[in-house]
């Protein structure tokens, strides 16, 4: 009993002085304002999706995004403006993204929004963001996210659309002649956006897709759709798929010895699909952002010198590599801090400085933004690669 | 590949993938028959089993340590949860110990949630070596060896039943529990039997399979619900018919992905579900040993 007094009266402790703390702070930063030290910081939202199921992409989002934070305050803010950043967690949940990009907007009056790490939660907030006119730039794959253009006046992103990662893989196939396709992917949001660019693309380059096969992302045994694919006569496999399911097809697919070439999308661009996999990852070939084979790229590559700073800058702070998605918050970042370093305080302004983006050398690509492209990246942002030995070998 | 080719390499994956159902199914047919215990979280003995494995390998535990370690440590466990909660309420209604078993399996899949992620891990295949050749359509020597194991499960508990004194025990508890009490049979030590018994095999059809399918915490779910399904094709009371049961579900997944469309996959397993329900349903091979009391 007395011990539970004894905690009680520590909290309170505590408590008091934290609220002092704050109250101090805030008298701190008024006085300064006052004396012209330091600047109105600018406040800049981002919302994402740091728990549930798609963390793996939200956290190396998150330490990019702190890491970069951090830096540019060192170096004296934007124009002399400190940034702050406020990141929340949406729980990979469209609901929570909606509740977060609103809180942003509400209390913090943000000038932007970055987020979300996934196409769901990001779709979700883009009616909040139209309607109260914010700069929103989304870390997420799918291409409606920023389609039409005329519909999303507020909304950018920049990750590379399915409609790039599919011309990367359907100029390969006509380039080695490899006419009759089957064509694989999952049964979620992810395998059905790919499909869809994938056929628009090959019907419009003469591929002929011999045959199209589905999976559940819980399948445990790919067996039979990829004997229907040894029996269509196809000349190449492309398989549309994310870990674990990616994997298991990979194994099937050796285990049947089907001799055609087997193309992945960049879905399968981690570690973990080749350690699943189990040695059977070898020989695929896949589309994938230069990040990954940053130091195979000739030095003669605009990205080279981005790339290299960003890895080893991340690498320094968080003991490992970073990966694409990390990429994808960094381009966001800079995208921004360069609009509002141009544009200043003002919502419309950047908004219309980030549509006249042009030749942004960012990690995912060289941004070239439009009226009716406002993702900005091209088939050259990606590069071909070819798994061997369990590495990832770029394929010139 | 020609129809013919086509047909046996479905046929191989159906009976690989049937093997893993039925395994599942007859480690439930057992516990049932010998507890009166539909028990839910006999898939997640398999998840456990698989995962602990996986790690042990990770370790550099030889593959067949690891194998004998995480089923025994599953047959612990398994025995442990009939004791701790089973066991204290087994005057409750059938009812009420099918939802005990189905709260185990939450907390099951919670703990290895909290144990090993969400992400898959893998363990090597038993034996080195590309797929075997027949007649013109690949098996995988893993394949081989799951449908080993079910062939030996079978037999072993075959041999249990018909030829052991304590099978046969087991199985004068299934007819009639009071009388088997009142010629000296001990019914509680029975049912702590059939579960470290159910533990060991969910445990060995999950590290079997998990070569060819990946561990993850949360295989035991799916694996619990196919094995529920082939046990009800084939009926409650049999372990041929548990074996049948998984046998017919995966060839039919197997030709449904593979000759009609690969979405129609679980609707014909479905189908064939409720065909039985509908006409015999008391599986395709009904009670043979008799009543429930």
């Amino acid at each position: 009993m007395k011990k539970c007094k004894a905690t009680g009266l520590a909290v309170m402790a505590a408590l008091a002085a934290a609220i002092g703390l704050i109250l101090s702070g805030c008298a701190g930063s008024k006085d300064s304002g006052k004396s012209g030290a330091v600047k109105e910081p600018y406040r800049v939202g981002a919302v994402i999706d740091i728990s549930g199921s798609s963390s793996s992409l939200g956290i190396p989002e998150r330490n990019t995004l702190e890491m970069l934070r951090d830096k540019i305050n060192a170096a004296g803010g934007i124009n002399g403006h400190p940034l702050e950043l406020t990141i929340l967690d949406n729980k990979s949940d469209e609901t929570e993204a909606v509740l977060a990009v609103k809180k942003l907007i509400d209390q913090q009056k943000v000038l932007a929004v970055i987020g979300c790490s996934s196409s769901g939660p990001s779709m979700a907030m883009i009616d909040t963001v139209q309607k109260e006119q914010v700069p929103m730039i989304s870390l997420a794959a799918a291409g409606k996210i920023v389609e039409p253009a005329r519909e999303r006046k507020w909304v950018f992103k920049t990750a590379q659309s399915d409609a790039v990662t599919v011309s990367r893989l359907v100029s390969y196939l006509k380039e080695k002649g490899l006419m009759k396709v089957a064509f694989l992917y999952m049964n979620n949001a992810y395998g059905d956006g790919g499909k869809q660019a994938f056929l628009e693309a090959a019907a419009a380059a003469g591929l002929q897709v011999v045959d199209e096969e589905k999976f559940e992302a819980t399948d445990k045994d790919m067996t039979p759709q990829l004997t229907r694919v040894k029996a269509s006569g196809a000349q190449a496999a492309v398989i549309w798929a994310i870990p674990p399911s990616a994997s298991i097809v990979t194994k099937n697919f050796r285990d049947l010895n089907l001799n055609i070439p087997l193309l992945h999308s960049h879905g399968v661009g981690n570690q973990n699909f080749i350690d699943l996999a189990q040695g059977a990852a070898d020989g695929t070939i896949l589309p994938i952002g230069k990040l990954t084979v940053a130091d195979q790229i000739p030095d003669s590559d605009p990205q080279k010198k981005v790339l290299a700073s960003y890895i080893d800058e991340y690498s320094k702070r968080y003991g490992s590599p970073p990966n694409s998605f990390g990429g994808y918050a960094w381009d966001a970042f800079y995208l921004l801090v360069d609009a509002i370093e141009k544009a200043g305080p003002d919502r419309a302004a950047i908004r219309d400085r980030l549509e006249k983006t042009r030749d942004f050398i960012g990690v995912s690509g060289v941004f070239n933004m439009s009226e009716n492209d406002h993702n900005g990246l091209k088939e050259d942002s990606m590069v071909l690669v070819r798994i061997e030995g369990g590495r990832w070998k770029l394929l010139q | 590949m020609n129809l013919s080719e086509q047909l046996l390499q479905l046929l191989i994956a159906g009976l690989t993938v049937g093997s893993i159902y039925a395994l599942v199914a007859l480690a439930l047919v057992t516990t049932f028959n010998i507890t009166g215990i539909l028990n839910l979280a006999q898939g997640e003995f398999s998840a456990l089993g698989a995962l602990l494995a996986s790690s042990l390998c990770t370790a550099g535990l030889p593959l067949a340590a690891a194998f004998a370690v995480s089923v025994l440590a599953a047959a612990v466990l398994a025995g442990l949860i009939e004791r701790a909660a089973v066991h204290p309420a087994r005057g409750a209604s059938g009812l009420t110990l099918i939802i005990i078993t189905l709260g185990l399996s939450i907390s099951l899949r919670g703990l290895a949630l909290l144990i090993w992620g969400t992400d898959p891990v893998v363990l090597p295949a038993f034996s080195k070596g590309g797929p075997l050749y027949l007649a013109g359509a690949a098996v995988s020597p893993q394949s081989l060896w799951i449908i080993g194991l079910l062939a030996v499960s079978v037999a072993g508990l075959h041999a249990f039943f018909e030829l052991t004194y304590s099978g046969k025990a087991v199985r004068a508890c299934v007819i009639n529990r009071t009388a088997a009490r009142l010629v000296g049979i001990n019914p509680a030590r029975m049912s702590l039997f059939a579960f470290l018994g159910s533990g060991a095999l969910g445990a060995a059809a999950g590290i079997f399979i998990a070569p060819v399918t990946l561990a993850t915490y949360d295989m035991g779910f799916m694996l619990g619900i196919k094995g529920f399904v082939a046990v009800i094709i084939g009926g409650m009371h049999s372990t041929g018919g548990a074996v049948l049961g998984g046998i017919i579900l995966g060839v039919l997944e197997a030709y449904g992905a593979g000759l009609v469309s690969s979405g129609l996959k679980d609707a014909l397993a479905l189908l064939v579900l409720l065909a039985v329900l509908l006409v015999k349903p008391e599986g395709l091979i009904g009670t043979v040993s008799g009543r429930k009391v």
